[in-house]
């Protein structure tokens, strides 16, 4: 088991003849994932071929679910369709959709995840600019490279990529039940409380570590959801100390505005409900061994 | 990106909103001309990103040509909390009777829009907000309903606009919305909307911020960049789809994913606490894939900043492989010499992940006495921080 994503998975993808797609495509089916088709309605009854895999491509998300029987769907479409292609999925119903396009205008974002809620949050939106979902040994839907760490029982959340590629690899030999990169925009489909509360739910994890960085306050508000509802242990580590007010830190939602937003506030507030904060990433990883090893 | 007020008046008034007619100038006599063409009393305002102009005399209320140049001589070149003073904003006045409060922004924690209003305006929102709750009135506004005339009315009358001005307040709120919309703004701000002795209501003050990302269909924001402001190695990083931001230390980065960057940005500044007070220099993200051309370009940005004593290049192999980040480093010192750079400042590299190994074998191969490697990046840090404090 794991959350979210796991070795029954069937994934589509969309945009999966663009230069992206179908480069994560090959690598997604490498690590073993169960890539049933991609959409693109230019293209739809061809079959492009995956190192011997012919995958089938089809009009719409509802057409390849009804087709393949997909309950995944990973977006590699440019920014300017983004919302059209998410609005697409979640008409279809599909249960999860992971957005990995960088650059979606928030007004998008926003339409698209009220859109997701008037149709009651069938689907579960992961990003948009996000590195995807994988869970190490079943399935990777995304970009995370597949082969840093093995599965075991740490379940990880995170704002950031690389951070979370760090933390994989730290902590390779104890390795992870589900790693999620929610990404780095100011309004994402699943926060770092949704996955918290799944790896509380999910019998196959045992610990959490969960990687914020400067902007908005979903590490406070998760600080005050740990407290009420989680009692696995939660390790954190939070980027951006030394980020100056008012500039954008390369993701666009990582930014201090005014006194709101920075790394202190969230540090201490996760510390406050007794979540270990790590000063780097490697002290990060040790305390998470230091949890792991006790047992 | 936040916009200064001019540019926010004058967005406000192509979207048909009530503002004062006015100009702005970068120099007293274009200041005089304006206050020519205006006639009369009025008021001259220092266009700086940051609150409290008025308190540091950037706000000036002056009658006729010869006063207004005088005042715009003042506040030009005038230092507001850090921000020296390029451009003033000359309008008409108004009558003032009451001011009120009206914002649309994005509400990152319910992941929708947000509309704020109340009729205590011309102060602080967050401490009116603060000291009395009663007054300010928050709603939520769902991102494909919008603001309607009767979704306006109901936010007017819950904030207790005055019956007299509701009908003009709900058409500033539906306009402001559109406005808002239309220009893929994540804040609009009027503070304050002000309701004149002749009882018309007027949108005094102009808070804009865009969203970067929507450019794409909005070219002419292009042009409300404020070169002037940018900083020039920003500028340059920019022209090279480096995503760049000038800090103040010593010691220089470059790192793959945001995150990674901003928590190397962290770990040197604490090595640095070791090591004479040292600091990050920048924060450059070369993102995914590190070419040679791109780490030559990045290199080339960083080292352009004489502060820099030493280079810290971060790189965890994802999807790129470190062999390739190797040879991209090697090359790109190669590139640099070729393009007449005089690399003398020392880049310590750290290197995990995806070929480690093969890739820290290839800068060890390339006995480059300018490269020094680091295994971990707590090490490298500290390797950098010290360097740097012994070049300073």
């Amino acid at each position: 088991m794991a959350i979210w994503l796991t070795k029954d998975s069937k994934v589509i993808v969309q945009g999966m003849t663009g230069s992206e797609g179908s480069k994560h495509t090959r690598r997604m089916l490498a690590a073993g994932t169960d890539i049933v088709g991609g959409v693109n309605p230019r293209k739809a009854g061809t079959t492009v071929d995956f190192d011997g895999a012919q995958l089938p491509v089809f009009a719409n998300v509802a057409d390849a679910m009804r087709e393949t029987g997909a309950n995944v769907t990973v977006i590699f479409v440019p920014p300017q369709f983004t919302k059209g292609a998410v609005i697409e999925a979640i008409d279809a119903g599909i249960p999860l959709a992971v957005v990995i396009t960088e650059g979606v205008p928030v007004h998008d974002t926003a339409a698209f995840w009220a859109y997701n809620v008037a149709q009651g949050e069938r689907t579960r939106i992961i990003g948009p600019n996000c590195p995807g979902i994988v869970s190490p040994g079943a399935a990777n839907a995304g970009i995370i490279p597949a082969d840093i760490t093995g599965a075991g029982r740490i379940g990880l959340v995170s704002k950031s990529g690389t951070l979370t590629y760090q933390m994989m690899y730290e902590l390779r030999d104890i390795g992870f039940s589900t790693c999620v990169g929610i990404g780095g925009d100011p309004i994402i489909g699943t926060t770092h409380i949704d996955a918290l509360a799944a790896f509380e739910n999910d019998p196959d994890t045992d610990a959490i570590v969960m990687i914020g960085e400067i902007g908005g306050d979903a590490e406070e508000r998760a600080a005050e959801f740990i407290k009420a509802n989680v009692t696995k242990p939660v390790v954190g580590y939070i980027a951006g100390f030394t980020a100056p007010p008012g500039k954008t830190m390369g993701h666009a939602g990582a930014i201090i505005s005014g006194s709101a937003g920075t790394a202190e506030a969230k540090k201490t507030a996760l510390e406050a409900v007794g979540v270990k904060v790590g000063k780097t990433p490697t002290e990060t990883a040790r305390l998470m061994r230091e949890i792991m090893s006790a047992g | 990106m936040d916009l200064y007020e001019y540019q926010g008046r004058d967005l406000f008034e192509r979207h048909g909103l009530p503002v004062l007619a006015g100009g702005v100038a970068t120099t007293p006599e274009e200041a005089r001309a304006i206050a020519e063409r205006l006639g009369g009393r009025v008021v001259v305002k220092a266009q700086v990103k940051v609150g409290g102009r008025g308190k540091a005399g950037g706000v000036k209320l002056t009658e006729g040509a010869e006063e207004t140049v005088a005042r715009a001589t003042d506040i030009l070149g005038m230092d507001i909390k850090g921000h020296t003073v390029h451009k003033v904003m000359i309008t008409v006045t108004a009558d003032v009777a009451e001011e009120y409060y009206f914002s649309y922004l994005l509400d990152r924690a319910n992941r929708t829009f947000l509309c704020i209003a109340s009729v205590a305006g011309g102060m602080d929102i967050e401490q009116v907000a603060a000291e009395t709750p009663e007054k300010v009135v928050k709603a939520p506004i769902d991102a494909n309903v919008g603001v309607d005339a009767a979704t306006a009315r109901r936010i007017v009358t819950q904030a207790g606009f005055p019956a007299e001005v509701t009908d003009q307040a709900v058409e500033i709120a539906v306009d402001l919305w559109q406005a808002f919309v239309a220009e893929d703004a994540t804040l609009v701000e009027v503070n304050p909307l002000a309701k004149t002795a002749e009882g018309g209501l007027l949108l005094l003050d102009a808070k804009v911020s865009l969203d970067e990302n929507a450019a794409f269909r909005h070219p002419d924001h292009e042009a409300l960049v404020d070169q002037a402001a940018v900083d020039p190695l920003e500028q340059a990083a920019k022209e090279k789809d480096l995503n760049y931001v000038k800090l103040d230390g010593e010691v220089g980065i470059i790192g793959n994913g945001a995150g990674l960057v901003m928590s190397t940005l962290d770990v040197v500044a604490y090595a640095g606490e070791r090591h004479g007070g040292v600091k990050p220099a920048n924060f450059l993200d070369i993102g995914g894939g590190a070419s040679a051309a791109v780490m030559a370009n990045g290199l080339e940005i960083v080292l352009s900043d004489p502060a820099v004593k030493s280079v810290f290049v971060n790189v965890f192999g994802g999807i790129t492989a470190c062999d390739a980040v190797a040879n991209g480093i090697v090359q790109a010192l190669a590139l640099l010499e070729q393009r007449g750079e005089q690399v003398t400042r020392p880049l310590v590299v750290r290197l995990d992940g995806n070929n480690a190994e093969a890739g820290r074998a290839i800068l060890d191969g390339a006995n480059n006495p300018l490269i020094q490697r680091v295994d971990t990046m707590d090490g490298a840090a500290e390797r950098a921080a010290e360097l740097a404090a012994a070049g300073v």
